[in-house]
């Protein structure tokens, strides 16, 4: 199981947290319907690293987002989320 | 080739067994081929083989990245069956299942296809009435499906914990009995032995690094052992859809995320047929050599790391235990994950891309060894004639952008709530 540290609880069990959906798939409110077809629907999954927004659910159940290796599992950086942090 | 017969292996018997001979050559890769398949699994050597048989064609070639059979036809629980809800599912998985009642006999091979039953059972009113729709929907396309009764659930598996005090208490199951087990290394091999036979170049230890593109259109592909050409190119790689596309610059509606199964210490026969529930994600069947296969949700997070998390599996474990308490006396030996690549409605999709030449067979979720036959099949077709197979029209990888998702559980465009 992997270790994440939440920006506001510290290190913690991944079994506290749940993955949501990566960065670049939020549909913008403002997106045209080709646009949310595409970020709804595609992804670019990549065999590498990614960001993804995964929640402390069990937690103090912050969205946060990880940037994480898909193969190696390393992450890289947890960043709480905020206008700032998908900026 | 020679054919595989019980009179061979009586004559071999008093040759000291000296005939057997390599099931399929070790060739090195040509200049050119009609069709190259991407991915040496069950799903990519089914379709050249039928590409041979079928079409007639005899200039192809399987490029696969490891050794054929050792991704996720290696690693699946080996559970065949076609009860799904929805037609075009129906249709694709019937016919599949159809193809693996004569596939041992077809390929020369036997695949070891078992059908002992297939069963999903209920745990309270609401399970009953959505199995019995099930049931309905599956009879209403000519699929066997029977609802089952608590006292021949008991009957059919003696070691269920059919108590009412029990965690998961047991109302009773639909049932289709023509579904089962296959082996599912020997649906590689057979495949991979026939297709040989037929003239299909089977390349291992050739991982595909790019297209190689004359103007639009794929024209080959580079790969770890050099550049091959290509008339038309199939991918068909499971976990790694993602990645493969995204060397032709195409994102897909696929998340590659993990699957784990495990296995225990063999044993005598304790589960008659393929246990499944229509509440929990877990599943149990006894392999021939006696190993108690099972497994459970996906890990519900983006990975190709073919390893998982080991929370997932004690909850397997705990389902497993909750329904057969017998299984708590038995050693798991083996654990093992493989890498699906969840579609966006949970059906897989089978056809061309947008780019000419380059089609696409993935977005199979957990669910792809089953059609393994099927998906042969309607890819054969589809790459032969450059047209979709009526079986996997349906399937096609523009259906998302159409709004004509196939989406049996009715969750919408999530993988992770699958």
């Amino acid at each position: 199981m992997l270790q994440f540290t939440c920006p506001h609880c510290g290190p913690r069990a991944q079994a506290e947290f749940v993955y949501e959906r990566t960065v670049d798939s939020v549909v913008a409110l403002d997106a045209s319907p080709e646009d949310a077809m595409r970020t709804l629907f595609t992804r670019n999954n990549p065999r590498g690293v990614d960001d993804e927004i995964w929640r402390h659910t069990y937690g103090c159940r912050a969205w946060m987002v990880v940037t994480r290796h898909r193969v190696t599992n390393e992450i890289s950086t947890i960043r709480a989320v905020g206008p700032e942090a998908l900026a | 080739m020679s054919q595989y017969s019980a009179f061979g292996l009586l004559r071999g018997a008093f040759n000291g067994q000296k005939h057997w001979q390599p099931a399929w050559r070790d060739p090195e890769p040509k200049a050119h081929y009609d069709i190259i398949i991407i991915g040496g699994g069950g799903h990519g050597l089914a379709t050249a083989y039928y590409l041979a048989k079928v079409h007639g064609l005899k200039n192809i070639a399987v490029l696969e990245k490891g050794w054929i059979g050792g991704g996720n036809t290696g690693r699946n629980t080996t559970i065949v069956r076609s009860n799904y809800r929805l037609k075009p599912l129906h249709d694709l998985f019937e016919f599949g299942l159809k193809m693996w009642e004569h596939l041992s006999d077809d390929l020369n091979y036997n695949v070891m296809f078992s059908p002992r039953g297939a069963m999903f059972l209920g745990h309270s009113d609401a399970d009953m009435t959505k199995l019995a729709e099930r049931g309905d929907a599956m009879r209403c396309d000519g699929i066997d499906a029977d609802l089952m009764t608590r006292a021949e659930v008991a009957k059919l598996e003696p070691l269920l914990d059919m108590s009412r005090d029990a965690r998961f208490p047991i109302d009773g199951a639909l049932i289709q009995r023509r579904g089962g087990t296959a082996r599912h290394d020997a649906v590689a091999w057979g495949y991979a032995r026939a297709a040989d036979s037929l003239g299909v170049d089977i390349i291992q230890k050739c991982e595909v690094t790019g297209f190689v593109r004359d103007g639009a259109a794929v024209v080959g592909v580079e790969t770890t052992r050099g550049r091959i050409g290509a008339g038309r190119v199939g991918i068909c790689v499971a976990g790694n859809s993602g990645h493969v596309a995204g060397l032709a610059g195409l994102q897909l509606p696929v998340e590659s995320q993990t699957l784990q199964a495990m296995v225990t210490e063999g044993v005598k026969p304790m589960i008659n047929s393929v246990i499944m529930s229509q509440s929990l994600h877990c599943y149990i069947s006894q392999s021939d050599k006696g190993g108690v296969v099972f497994g459970g949700d996906p890990d519900n997070w983006p990975s190709y790391a073919q390893r998982g998390n080991s929370k997932v599996m004690e909850g397997a474990v705990a389902q497993g235990l909750a329904l057969v308490p017998a299984l708590s006396r038995l050693r798991m030996v083996r654990t093992w994950s493989g890498v699906t690549d969840m579609s966006f409605d949970g059906a897989p999709i089978i056809g061309e891309t947008p780019v000419k030449n380059l089609y696409l067979n993935g977005g199979w979720c957990y669910g792809g060894f089953k059609a393994t036959p099927a998906s042969g099949w309607t890819y054969a077709h589809t790459l032969a004639t450059g047209t979709p197979h009526a079986l996997n029209a349906p399937f096609a990888l523009d259906r998302f952008e159409r709004g004509a998702t196939i989406d049996e559980t009715g969750s919408g465009p999530m993988p992770n709530s699958r």
